[in-house]
């Protein structure tokens, strides 16, 4: 244990502080929040490779993972314990995480220069990266599960972080509700792991969840269906990862993601947070799998065949929705669902390393491709729609060299660029897994839907007639170079980057296995190897060519009429055009049912809550009043009205009482006289 | 049997001018007086009936009046003690005057 394991929580630490500066600093400090940000995002990057050249140095004879725990708090007699874990998948994403991040940093001071909530920005781009690093580090689920939450938070803000704008505060709720509906049974996989296992901890001396012991007790308990509680867990957890990483079902809040800033899209909704959910699948790999080791995956794991299923299907739907859309960002996100799918779908055939080879070389080349994205609806005055577009080749060189690298990269051109080694890797296990040959088929078509979608986009937006548009004054320009330089660099990596996952140096996979690599041709030798990239070389080719010869070389006007697609089979691009009617499904079904279910409860609690509440408050006011009345009118009527006959005969009496001697000796004279008078009339009577 | 009935007109003469005077007159003392004259009469009326009565030797009659006199003279003493107590009060023998017994 060395210094980079204690202090790896300085990693996380150095953007939470630059959040935390940020958020207390005024609108006005631009340069003060931007470069706060950016160092300390340097300062990340710096540790975050310390930390892998440590791992690099004991990485192959020492294969533990190092780990750094403390109890957070108490309850009962329990601890709960959080920690850290630095471990080959740790070090890969930290340092992919930084280094991105750093460049997207920087490249955002050039592209929210004219915005007015600068300082605000970095403030909530600098709490993601804080919040996306703890994640990556965490070596409790528990604390995962609250950086996953917090980089939640920050992908709401940041979508909406132009709130005025309806659209955006709408894509923000529905991208924050979308995924929590994954997280919720994330957080019921959570519970049941820790009322099973008894801890959170990944990795924590052989007590940990993920280690030989606990998993050894999960898989033998069967719970309903007959399913091994590790499975249960591990599909919960998954339905987590399917929020976050816009898999199929829950992938319609990533497309509508797009309404945030540009980088906001290259960094949370592209490179890193979508990532995330990849990302929980491989550390918990243990579990899906049902056994400790990264190696193989064996077929039998339930809880890997969904995650193949869901991937697989992703990946091929979400690609054939890219192809008839307009927006050059809607496309991007579509072809990040699609390729999310295809790391899922690696880690679900082909175990850890295919799918995280993907992920990094994907968040490279997809964060490039945002970037050049931004770059180009920089240039040409916020104008996202692609046949607007045209021409750009000449105007912006720079961008329409390096999105082209980077367009090369994501369909996986041979050879040169790194996605076509990931995804090589991530085809060839597909094409060798026992369960089933489907999967295999589905990546293949989606290689040439990829290849297809992206030539469109590259010539809607670069090639053909030059833009032309009646509201510009100023013709498109090249971008600063504070956002072409991150570009540069960004394309660079997106074609050495394949260079560590060949078949025939598979340092990556090697490397997160904790064993040695060693230079061998004969890995292209292994049975399938050459089939499986001669053949995702031909689809790539086939939908290359497909692209180029429907839009290449058309004149400007047929821009304007339909495209070709929808000449073809209009009631098809039509379908996929609004992304297979998944929005207005949800909207005809769950959102109506939701509404018609607040309907009701509105109606409950106006009507019958509301009514028995009123009932009982009338019954209780009549009885009052009752009560009241009754007081009034005859309690105190007849109280007033004896008192008062009281009061009268008392008058009366009183005039008796005058006082006055000789008065009563009057009376008692006249009553006696009265007497005798009685008595001589009774006698004579 | 004629002969009472003289003695007896006399008595309630006698007790009506005591009553009158009882009543009608303002001065205390002369209200007392008048209580004096009324008991006199009923005197008058002990000794009258006694005389005629069938048993004269028995004296009750005479033991009456004798007693009734008495019970007078006390009653005589405690009034004007009272009145001479009224009048050092009030500073009035007047009974209109008199009246902080009034209801």
């Amino acid at each position: 244990m060395t210094w980079i394991v204690h202090s790896l929580w300085l990693v996380p630490a150095m953007p939470l502080l630059a959040a935390g500066l940020s958020a207390l600093a005024q609108r006005t400090h631009r340069l003060l929040t931007a470069s706060v940000a950016i160092g300390s995002m340097s300062l990340s990057l710096l540790l975050s490779l310390i930390a892998l050249a440590e791992v690099l140095r004991f990485g192959s004879q020492d294969a533990t993972k190092h780990v750094f725990n403390f109890g957070w708090f108490q309850v009962g007699s329990e601890w709960l314990k959080i920690g850290w874990v630095l471990d080959p998948l740790t070090a890969v994403m930290l340092v992919m995480v930084t280094f991105v991040g750093l460049l997207i940093f920087i490249y955002s001071v050039g592209y929210m220069a004219h915005d007015d909530n600068f300082a605000r920005f970095f403030c909530f781009l600098s709490l993601f990266a804080g919040a996306m690093l703890g994640l990556v580090i965490a070596n409790s689920l528990l604390l995962l599960f609250i950086c996953w939450e917090i980089v939640g938070l920050t992908s709401y803000l940041l979508i909406g972080f132009w709130y005025q704008r309806p659209s955006a505060a709408a894509a923000a709720k529905k991208a924050f509700i979308t995924t929590r509906i994954g997280d919720l049974a994330f957080l019921l996989g959570m519970v049941w792991l820790y009322s099973q296992a008894g801890t959170l901890l990944f990795y924590d001396n052989g007590a940990g969840c993920l280690e030989h012991t606990a998993l050894i007790r999960l898989m033998t308990q069967t719970t309903t269906f007959g399913m091994a509680a590790s499975t249960g867990i591990a599909l919960l957890i998954f339905c987590g990862a399917i929020g976050k990483s816009g898999q199929v079902p829950l992938h319609v809040w990533l497309p509508d993601a797009m309404e945030g800033p540009t980088p906001v899209s290259a960094l949370i909704h592209a490179a890193t947070m979508v990532a995330a959910g990849v990302f929980l699948v491989a550390r918990v790999y243990p579990l899906m799998s049902g056994h400790g080791g990264f190696d193989l995956s064996p077929a039998s794991a339930p809880a890997l065949k969904v995650v193949t299923w869901v991937g697989a299907i992703t990946a091929v739907f979400a690609a054939s929705i890219a192809v008839a859309q307009d927006d050059i960002k809607r496309i991007l996100a579509y072809s990040t669902v699609s390729q999310l799918g295809y790391m899922m779908l690696g880690l679900g055939v082909g175990g850890v390393a295919v799918g995280m080879f993907h992920l990094i070389t994907h968040a490279f080349f997809k964060a490039l491709l945002f970037m050049g994205a931004g770059s180009v609806i920089h240039g040409c005055h916020e104008e996202q729609d692609i046949r607007r577009m045209g021409g750009l080749r000449k105007l912006m060189p720079i961008t329409f060299a390096t999105y082209a690298v980077g367009m090369l990269a994501l369909c996986g051109f041979p050879l040169l660029f790194s996605g076509f080694w990931s995804k090589d890797a991530i085809l060839h296990a597909a094409s060798t897994w026992s369960a089933s040959r489907a999967p295999f088929y589905l990546a293949a078509f989606g290689v040439l839907l990829t290849a297809f979608y992206m030539t469109r986009q590259v010539i809607y937006v670069f090639f053909g007639e030059s833009y032309r548009s009646e509201q510009a004054v100023t013709p498109p320009h090249e971008s600063p170079s504070i956002m072409t330089l991150p570009l540069v660099i960004l394309a660079g990596f997106s074609i050495l980057l394949g260079l560590i996952g060949t078949p025939a140096w598979p340092w990556f996979s090697t490397f997160l296995d904790g064993q040695q690599v060693q230079f061998d041709l004969r890995g292209f030798a292994e049975s399938g190897v050459l089939a499986v990239m001669l053949l995702s070389t031909v689809l790539f080719l086939i939908g290359l060519g497909i692209g180029w010869l429907l839009y290449g070389n058309k004149p400007a006007e047929s821009r304007a009429a339909s495209d070709p697609v929808e000449q073809f089979t209009p009631r098809i691009f039509n379908l996929l055009r609004n992304g297979w009617f998944v929005d207005a499904f949800y909207t005809a079904t769950f959102v109506r049912f939701t509404t018609w279910f607040s309907v009701l409860c509105d109606w409950l609690d106006r009507w019958v809550f509301n009514g028995a509440v009123q009932i009982i408050s009338s019954l209780t006011l009549g009885a009052s009043w009752m009560s009241r009345s009754t007081d009034v009118f005859v309690v105190n009527r007849i109280f007033d009205q004896s008192c008062q006959e009281a009061t009268l005969g008392g008058r009366l009496l009183s005039r008796l009482q005058g006082g006055r001697v000789q008065s009563y000796l009057r009376i008692i004279g006249i009553a006696f006289a009265g007497f005798v008078l009685f008595l001589i009339c009774g006698h004579h009577g | 049997m004629t002969a009472p009935v003289n003695y007896l007109l006399v008595s309630a003469v006698i007790f009506a001018i005591g009553l009158a005077g009882a009543l009608v007159r303002r001065n205390a003392i002369l209200v007392l007086i008048g209580i004096e004259l009324m008991l006199n009469a009923a005197n008058l009326n002990f000794i009258a009936f006694w005389r005629y009565s069938p048993n004269p030797e028995a004296l009750t009659g005479v033991m009456f009046a004798l007693f009734s006199i008495g019970v007078a003279a006390a009653e005589a003493a405690v009034g004007l003690a009272l009145i001479i107590t009224v009048y050092r009060h009030f500073h009035t023998t007047d009974l209109d005057r008199i009246d902080s017994m009034r209801g």
